[in-house]
């Protein structure tokens, strides 16, 4: 079974219409512990403000839960930067599992706009997250904060300068863009999650 | 870096599109959630949805077009048309739209925009100005152009963009429907004095006009209806176009 969390950090519809589109049936939207630790994989969505969305998890009391989690976990957007070590938005310490920093994107091109929307290429990639998926494959970011690079960066995208697009440490997988909104590059990516 | 965006934008009445297409193969032609998969096949970056319903009843078949929209597309999509409240953005929000554009409501109501944002993100909320000249100046219209305002285009996008909107979806009433091609000299002034994407919408009648606005107006992204629905143009063809040009988009 394919656990969802439903936390405070926006909508999560979106996942699971991904989810139903690839096939998947056997998830639940949860966020009681017990169904969460015993769930096959855990994807933890995630829109709007990192800070809103940790105290959400700790108020949940999910934020332990989830670090000690031994199944394939995939964080999105807010859902990765909260597995991070440090978010800059709100100034709070994330879960940790991920070696690195999430911050605002500092450029120095005037004509590069915050957010960073629409549709940017990755690079660099690794993990059997990205497997059949061609160097420069496509996928729909939208934030203004982002990790920065690491020993855990799987992808990296450039905006302005290249930053995380995707981290994994062990178990935990994390994307910076919205692999359900990102077309078929992005079905490939959730159909390789599910696989894992 | 990120590509520049092209979309298709799908006009709908009480659940059905309103325009034609010329998709070879498409057999329900008036299906909103079919003709927004096929474009989204077809390589648009994300679709808008605008509601023309002027009934109560055509408000709910929209919504639940939303939620139809939502479980089958996968690409961001925009809903606009007849949003004036937060409830009405959280319904939206709730069926599945990843932004909505608001228009009339912001300009008879500029804390709209602060609400919606304040509540769901700025990557939420379009803010949509139709905008013409009046004596030089560009005045934003509401009701599709038929009702001037005395907001003045570059002041009320930059409100806009301080009230927290994530992008601005800019009109020009004075080239829409006459596929002559866009202001391209107003839309590099407007995207230079913003900090937020803008979208170009309104005059393009063939590639090279959507190409300009892409590089000589500084457009993030260009918005059409009548040149996709009826097949002038295709997506893939534009792209390819685009491409040749030199322009970064997503093939």
């Amino acid at each position: 079974m394919i656990a969802v969390v439903r936390y405070d950090a926006g909508n999560v519809l979106s996942v699971v219409n991904a989810l139903r589109r690839c096939g998947v049936e056997e998830f639940e939207l949860t966020s009681d512990p017990e169904v969460i630790k015993n769930a096959d994989k855990v994807i933890l969505p995630g829109v709007g403000d990192a800070s809103v969305a940790l105290s959400s998890l700790r108020s949940l009391g999910l934020d332990a839960v989830i670090s000690s989690l031994t199944c394939p976990v995939l964080g999105i957007c807010v859902g990765m930067q909260v597995l991070c070590r440090h978010c800059e938005e709100g100034d709070v310490d994330g879960l940790g599992i991920f070696d690195t920093e999430v911050s605002r994107f500092n450029l120095e091109d005037p004509g590069l706009k915050i957010p960073h929307m629409g549709w940017n290429q990755l690079k660099d990639m690794r993990t059997p997250l990205f497997k059949g998926l061609p160097d420069g494959s496509y996928v729909y970011f939208v934030h203004s904060f982002r990790a920065e690079l690491s020993r855990d960066t799987i992808a990296t995208t450039v905006y302005g300068s290249p930053f995380s697009a995707a981290l994994a440490k062990d178990n935990f997988f994390g994307t910076q863009f919205h692999p359900e909104k990102s077309g078929p590059s992005g079905a490939l990516i959730i159909k390789n999650f599910l696989a894992l | 870096m990120v590509a520049k965006r092209i979309i298709p934008c799908l006009d709908v009445k009480d659940g059905k599109t309103v325009k034609g297409i010329n998709f070879l193969g498409l057999k329900e032609v008036g299906d909103p959630v079919e003709l927004g998969a096929e474009y989204a096949a077809q390589g648009a970056d994300e679709l808008v949805y605008l509601d023309i319903s002027a009934t109560l009843e055509g408000r709910r078949t929209f919504t639940e077009l939303v939620r139809a929209v939502a479980m089958r597309l996968d690409i961001p999509f925009t809903v606009g048309g007849g949003i004036s409240s937060l409830a009405d953005a959280a319904r939206l929000l709730e069926a599945g739209a990843d932004k909505v554009s608001i228009n009339s409501a912001a300009l008879r109501n500029p804390d709209l925009i602060g609400e919606i944002a304040g509540h769901f993100g700025s990557q939420f909320v379009v803010v949509a100005i139709d905008a013409r000249t009046i004596d030089g100046r560009w005045l934003a219209t509401t009701h599709g152009g038929s009702v001037q305002t005395d907001k003045e285009l570059f002041s009320w996008a930059k409100e806009s963009q301080e009230r927290g909107a994530g992008e601005i979806l800019f009109t020009s009433m004075d080239h829409d429907g006459t596929k002559k091609g866009y202001p391209c000299d107003t839309f590099a002034a407007l995207c230079g004095s913003l900090s937020i994407p803008v979208i170009a919408s309104g005059g393009a009648g063939n590639s090279e006009d959507i190409a300009k606005v892409l590089t000589d107006g500084k457009a993030d992204a260009a918005l059409a209806a009548s040149i996709f629905h009826y097949g002038e143009i295709t997506i893939p063809e534009l792209k390819r176009y685009l491409a040749g040009r030199g322009i970064k988009v997503r093939l």
